[in-house]
């Protein structure tokens, strides 16, 4: 008896502490939860974190099962007043070309939009085809078939990336369009960055899209892609920071803001943020998750960085804790 | 006579009681076959339909099924493909997979020496508990390779140019294909199969060998005549359960299947199936109308599965008919 009543105090001295649950997006599962475990060394308080997937995590949110969503691609402003939620950026990811062509060697291939898109298209089959040989004028570019991977799992990546050719390339968005998974029309499908990578390293000739942070762990060769303003860029840090910088965002708009194509001499133009979903209607839940992100944006970026995510600017951070405080979420 | 009667009393209340105990065991025991075997996968079919009613009435069921578009942007979901996909990698895994399993049984069960048979027969178990992620991550990182760069040039180049056989072996050699996904299925099933088939060799009587023996018929016609006629259900007790491990296979297929939404004109294209379909997508589908969709690929596969058990079953009856007459 008098164990049950120890055990029953013990639960409720933990239950004090606070508990926050989120669930969605799988690409930044590994900041959130490093993040959660700093969080908890600092203030007691305890972050349950399932990544499930985007579209999961929409719906999670839209049931308001969990105290915050989190999703890749943003939800247009129609439909986050229609479920009554709110959205903000967290974190910035970018998406790289990677490539397998042995004669290359250490020169870097560059690519802009319009060889990507008829690469994926179909249209430009091989590697020394007159126009990438225009963009690599002093790369002895071989005469090997063009092996296109792509993502066979719906992703934020895949979104990121068909979302970049759309904007750029009319040709894609009348024929295929954007969006987590696309009908495509040509090439393999591995699951996930690990599955994109091993189909390119497999394949002579191979080039695929994947997660920067993938990219960059396993060293794997990116090509520098021309951006808005027609320059080369290297996707980095600093590039892809750029991006978010340039990007116009608006918080009357849930900073609804795709991270592609956007102005800006160093900016790396495939780049996108990943989003969290608040519920508008259940304050002090969503007070729990802003609680925890305001602590990740003003404590968090080192481990961001250690991780290769891209914080956002500390402008973009001011008008994020604005946003909240606009619409009664504010810790 | 007190004493009698007494004893009597006991013996009896025993009956009673072990009555009791036998009927609430029965009653257990019936509800839960009833639950295992008629209400679960009920339930399930019920969810499956529920979830997918949404695809069904916007595409209607027989659209669905002819429609080989799956584009999650245009919102125009078919599932031809990907049913194709898994009956055809399901029917060439059988096909390679029978032959090898029976040959496998008639080696342990009539050739092979005594000492050799029991390391033989745990051998190929052990193939049953590899869990299918290896046999997908050694497909692809051993067995596509050698498939793509030497196994399916060279049958291109001896069977390419062969009349109506050639369109089979025409397309880029990649590894990642058909060909590769049905050998990989076939060694996954391979165990299934010989092992119910060995035991069912095992069981054929002594005697009725034996007496073929003594007629004078070679070793050859014994398997041929005897053994395979007498154990055909057992065998074909092995060939279904096989199927329904190949139907559901999914981790080992998405590593070498390519995963393209489309019907394969060649042993040497990419296609998918109805689960791999599910695993890579099923966590982003982010419209209502492509998550119901993938419930109602869902729910073809059950369909699909459960009408070809039945068929089997069938067959199966009929054989034992025929061989008992």
């Amino acid at each position: 008896m008098k164990k049950t009543a120890l055990a029953l105090l013990a639960v409720g001295t933990v239950a004090i502490a606070m508990e926050i649950t989120g669930a969605g997006a799988t690409f930044p599962q590994p900041i959130y939860t490093r993040w959660a475990a700093e969080f908890y060394k600092a203030t007691g308080n305890k972050v349950n974190y399932q990544g499930i997937g985007s579209g999961g995590g929409i719906r999670q949110i839209i049931n308001r099962t969990v105290d915050f969503g989190a999703s890749d691609a943003p939800l247009t402003p129609e439909e986050l007043n229609k479920h009554g939620l709110l959205q903000f950026p967290t974190v910035i990811g970018a998406v790289v070309m990677t490539y397998n062509i042995p004669e290359l060697g250490k020169t870097v291939l560059n690519l802009d939009a319009k060889a990507v898109c008829d690469i994926y298209l179909g249209k430009i089959k091989k590697w020394n085809d007159p126009y990438l040989k225009q963009l690599n004028p002093n790369v002895n570019l071989p005469d090997r078939p063009i092996v296109v991977v792509h993502r066979s799992d719906g992703s934020g990546t895949t979104w990121i990336f068909t979302n970049w050719l759309s904007k750029t390339c009319p040709e894609w968005k009348e024929k295929v369009g954007f969006g987590t998974s696309v009908k495509w029309p040509t090439g393999v499908g591995g699951k996930g960055n690990p599955g994109v990578t091993n189909y390119v390293k497999r394949s002579q000739g191979g080039i695929g899209y994947v997660e920067y942070i993938y990219a960059k762990e396993n060293n794997l060769p990116m090509a520098r892609i021309k951006n808005r303003e027609g320059v080369f860029v290297e996707p980095n840090i600093k590039t892809v920071q750029a991006a978010a910088a340039y990007a116009k965002w608006d918080k009357s708009k849930h900073f609804y803001q795709v991270l592609t194509d956007q102005p800006g001499k160093d900016t790396y133009p495939i780049a996108g943020a990943t989003f969290i979903l608040l519920a508008k209607d259940q304050p002090e839940r969503s007070k729990k998750a802003t609680t925890f992100f305001k602590w990740a944006y003003q404590n968090g970026d080192k481990y961001a960085e250690a991780l290769h995510y891209i914080p956002m600017p500390s402008n973009v951070k001011n008008m994020i804790f604005e946003y909240w405080k606009e619409n009664g979420v504010a810790p | 006579m007190e004493v009698v009667s007494s004893v009597k009393d006991r013996a009896n209340s025993i009956k009673i009681r072990a009555g009791r105990v036998d009927k609430f065991v029965k009653v257990l025991l019936g509800f839960w076959a009833l639950f295992v075997g008629l209400l679960f996968p009920l339930i399930v079919v019920l969810v499956l339909f529920k979830e997918s009613k949404l695809a069904i009435d916007t595409f209607g069921l027989v659209k669905f099924l002819t429609n080989s578009n799956w584009d999650p942007v245009a919102e125009n979901f078919g599932g031809l493909t990907m049913v194709v996909g898994t009956l055809i990698s399901t029917f060439l895994a059988m096909l390679i997979a029978t032959p090898v399993s029976i040959g496998i049984a008639i080696f342990i069960t009539e050739l092979a020496p005594k000492w050799l048979k029991p390391i033989i027969s745990t051998a190929v178990e052990l193939l049953a508990a590899i869990p299918s992620i290896i046999y997908g991550m050694w497909g692809f990182l051993v067995l596509a390779p050698v498939m793509g760069d030497k196994v399916e040039p060279w049958l291109q180049d001896k069977l390419g140019n062969l009349p109506i056989i050639g369109q089979l072996f025409s397309g880029t050699p990649t590894g990642i294909d058909v060909l590769t996904t049905s050998l990989v299925l076939s060694i996954m099933i391979i165990p299934f199969m010989a092992a119910v088939v060995r035991d069912s060799f095992n069981m054929v009587p002594a005697i009725m060998k034996e007496s073929a023996y003594g007629l004078g018929a070679t070793q050859w016609e014994v398997i041929r005549h005897v053994v395979i006629p007498y154990t055909a259900s057992g065998i074909a007790g092995g060939l279904i359960l096989a199927t329904g491990r190949a139907l559901g296979e999914t981790m080992a297929v998405t590593f070498v299947a390519g995963n393209n939404p489309q019907i394969p004109k060649s042993l040497f294209d990419s296609f998918t199936t109805i689960t791999v379909a599910l695993a890579n997508q099923f966590t982003e589908a982010d419209t209502d109308i492509y998550l119901s969709s993938l419930y109602l690929l869902a729910l073809l596969l059950f369909l699909v599965s459960f009408i070809l058990l039945a068929i089997a079953k069938y067959m199966i009856l009929r054989l034992e008919k025929r061989w008992k007459a």
